[in-house]
């Protein structure tokens, strides 16, 4: 076990930024934690990296107990979103600090450094300061310095947070690329559902300070365990019905089934626009539908559908589907909903949630 | 028409044009004020020295009361500088840092320096160090006599000088990320690596600017230095006391032969210190 967190709590002037959160993290796992801003996650991360001290719980890093441990006895990597370069050195000191402050023998720096600018394609960057490369460069830097001194855990927060659309996707690629290289447990913030969705093997969804669900990017996509989640990670339709008969909620003409409410309990359903299936003729059970918008998102095309003049719902189809079923604004459709989630309707309570198809 | 043939030079005698408009005009401007504030009034002094002989030049100011007077002028703006450079930054570092009450009220106290008349700071401060003063009592005690000697000059050339090593080290300390600290802490540096690696490189070029600053304004402090030094002569006898002495006694060649001696010594050194400083930053390339 690298990361084992129990109990943690953090409260900043009576604000709990981290309220009583547990998790473990395997070695060599690569972990995100996904959250709006002012979720708690950064204040997680800075707590497992020594830069803030927990109020309750405890931390251990590989089978140690670390909880107020300094920071420089943890062995801890740490890159920030706004990169943290040391200014006034070259990149070849910046990567060299971490040996150099531990007082690691001479021989071994230079050749460290050189198999660091290796790893994070640097090579001939070296005599540069940080004010003479891009921000990519710098973010790739940052984390070369972290992993100098072989820490075991590496720790990121909101790495590619400042830096344009482009440069993001290249460094989520090499983020992934250095992984497999490095094997070294990882753990990073970000608010960026693709982000965290495509480089993770684990998701941590965190609000209010809590871990809402962990799971697999696929199980945090497929199966959100909470309303908040649902809403949070991918795009999402929701309506709000009753329960009128046993196992049965009724929205307008669609049926839901739904297992374990009581009638008259008042339900969220949530389904995403990829599971609206819309077809020009009609099919057993689809319900009549007219498109009142359509929106271009790439290989995608946006339906807005309206259904019984009142109602409405976003439906994604391929663009190819789209042209050759003539989904265009003002037809007359077909649509069935056929994935969907059912929570309780409560705001502020999180319920056991019930999926069924 | 001067004006013009230099920016043609600096220009490379090309007429480029600029986005940022108006160097001509900005920099014809700067050499008028200049000229009419610094250099006219200076250059008095220098014009004025020629009608000096060489014989009265050299005679004065190699006089052993005015080369005691440079020597303890020179000697104790060097040391409140130096004290001034180790202490600053650290006053600097705390109203940065930290929040304490009356932080305000503190911060505001550096700068009364600035406001006080010398005069008032110089009798304060000589009723304090007197041998019956506040502190003159007990440093008097452990066998220091402060007021009337040079260490009581060099407490006055301190008092004045303190708020330029602060104001300009303070807006640097502001705008160091504390990001930096923490990143060098999880680096594994020590607070005392971190302190000299991380922060004085980033602090230097400021605390240099602070240092000459409060060496320049130490040089030419009259006010609060003349009560608290007793202005024996060969002893505790500064060189602004002595212009004004001369001056006093209508011996004008020997007032400017010492001031055009101090002029010429500040601005070498200044000068010396400019280099120095511009080199560290060009090695440091701090954008």
């Amino acid at each position: 076990m690298s990361i084992e967190v129990s109990n943690l709590t953090k409260i900043f002037n009576g604000f709990t930024a981290v309220d009583d959160v547990n998790f473990q993290i395997e070695t060599g796992e690569l972990v995100a934690l996904l959250g709006p801003s002012g979720s708690g996650k950064s204040t997680l991360l800075r707590m497992i990296a020594g830069l803030e001290i927990p109020d309750n719980g405890t931390i251990h890093l590989t089978g140690k107990e670390t909880t107020s441990a300094s920071p420089r006895d943890r062995n801890v990597g740490f890159v920030f979103q706004h990169y943290a370069l040391f200014k006034h050195m070259t990149i070849y000191d910046n990567i060299a600090f971490g040996l150099k402050v531990r007082k690691a023998p001479k021989h071994e720096i230079a050749p460290r450094v050189s198999e660091l600018l290796e790893l994070v394609q640097l090579r001939g960057l070296e005599k540069r300061y940080p004010s003479q490369i891009s921000g990519g460069q710098r973010q790739r830097v940052a984390v070369a310095r972290a992993l100098a001194a072989r820490p075991n855990i590496l720790l990121l927060d909101e790495p590619f947070g400042a830096l344009d659309a482009k440069v993001r996707e290249e460094l989520r690629k090499w983020i992934l690329q250095l992984h497999e290289q490095t094997q070294v447990t990882t753990l990073f913030v970000t608010h960026d559902q693709h982000e965290a969705l495509e480089i993770a093997h684990k998701v941590f969804v965190m609000n209010k300070g809590k871990i809402e669900q962990e799971g697999t990017p696929a199980e945090i996509f497929d199966h959100p365990a909470t309303p908040f989640v649902a809403e949070f990670v991918g795009e999402n339709n929701f309506v709000e019905a009753e329960v009128v008969e046993p196992h049965t909620v009724r929205w307008g003409q669609f049926t839901f089934r739904v297992n374990g409410y009581p009638t008259g309990q008042k339900i969220r359903i949530y389904f995403r626009p990829n599971d609206v299936y819309v077809s020009s003729a009609p099919e057993s059970g689809s319900v009549n539908a007219r498109i009142s918008k359509t929106r271009f998102k790439g290989a995608l095309i946006e339906l807005h559908l309206v259904i019984e003049t009142d109602k409405q719902i976003i439906a994604h189809v391929p663009k190819g589907v789209a042209h050759s079923s003539g989904f265009t604004e003002g037809a007359e459709v077909f649509v069935q909903i056929t994935e969907y989630h059912a929570f309780r309707n409560s705001e502020h309570t999180i319920d056991e949630s019930l999926v069924t198809i | 028409m001067i004006v013009k043939k230099i920016i043609s030079k600096l220009t490379d005698g090309k007429k480029s044009k600029r986005v940022i408009p108006g160097f001509g005009l900005s920099l014809g401007f700067t050499m008028f004020y200049l000229s009419l504030i610094v250099m006219i009034p200076l250059s008095t002094l220098f014009f004025k020295t020629f009608s000096l002989t060489w014989e009265e030049f050299y005679s004065t100011i190699s006089s052993p009361r005015v080369l005691s007077s440079f020597g303890l002028t020179f000697g104790a703006s060097l040391t409140a500088g130096v004290i001034n450079v180790i202490f600053g930054p650290l006053v600097a570092w705390s109203l940065v840092r930290y929040n304490f009450p009356a932080k305000r009220i503190i911060d505001a106290l550096v700068d009364l320096p600035f406001a006080l008349p010398t005069a008032i700071a110089g009798i304060t401060l000589t009723s304090l160090y007197a041998e019956n003063g506040w502190f003159g009592e007990y440093l008097l005690a452990i066998g220091i006599k402060s007021a009337y000697t040079p260490i009581g000059i060099t407490i006055a050339l301190i008092f004045i000088g303190l708020p330029f090593v602060v104001r300009t080290v303070q807006p640097v300390l502001e705008a160091l990320e504390v990001d930096i600290e923490e990143a060098a802490a999880s680096l594994g540096a020590t607070r005392w690596q971190i302190i000299t690696r991380v922060i004085l490189p980033v602090i230097r070029p400021a605390v240099l600017t602070g240092f000459v600053l409060s060496f320049a304004r130490a040089l030419g402090e009259y006010g609060s230095v003349i009560f608290i030094a007793g202005n024996m002569p060969m002893k505790t006898e500064i060189s602004t006391l002595l212009i004004i002495t001369r001056l006093e006694q209508y011996d004008y060649a020997g007032a400017i032969s010492i001031a055009v001696t101090m002029l010429a010594a500040s601005f070498i050194l200044i000068l010396i210190i400019n280099i120095l400083q511009s080199r560290i930053n060009k090695k440091n390339l701090i954008s």
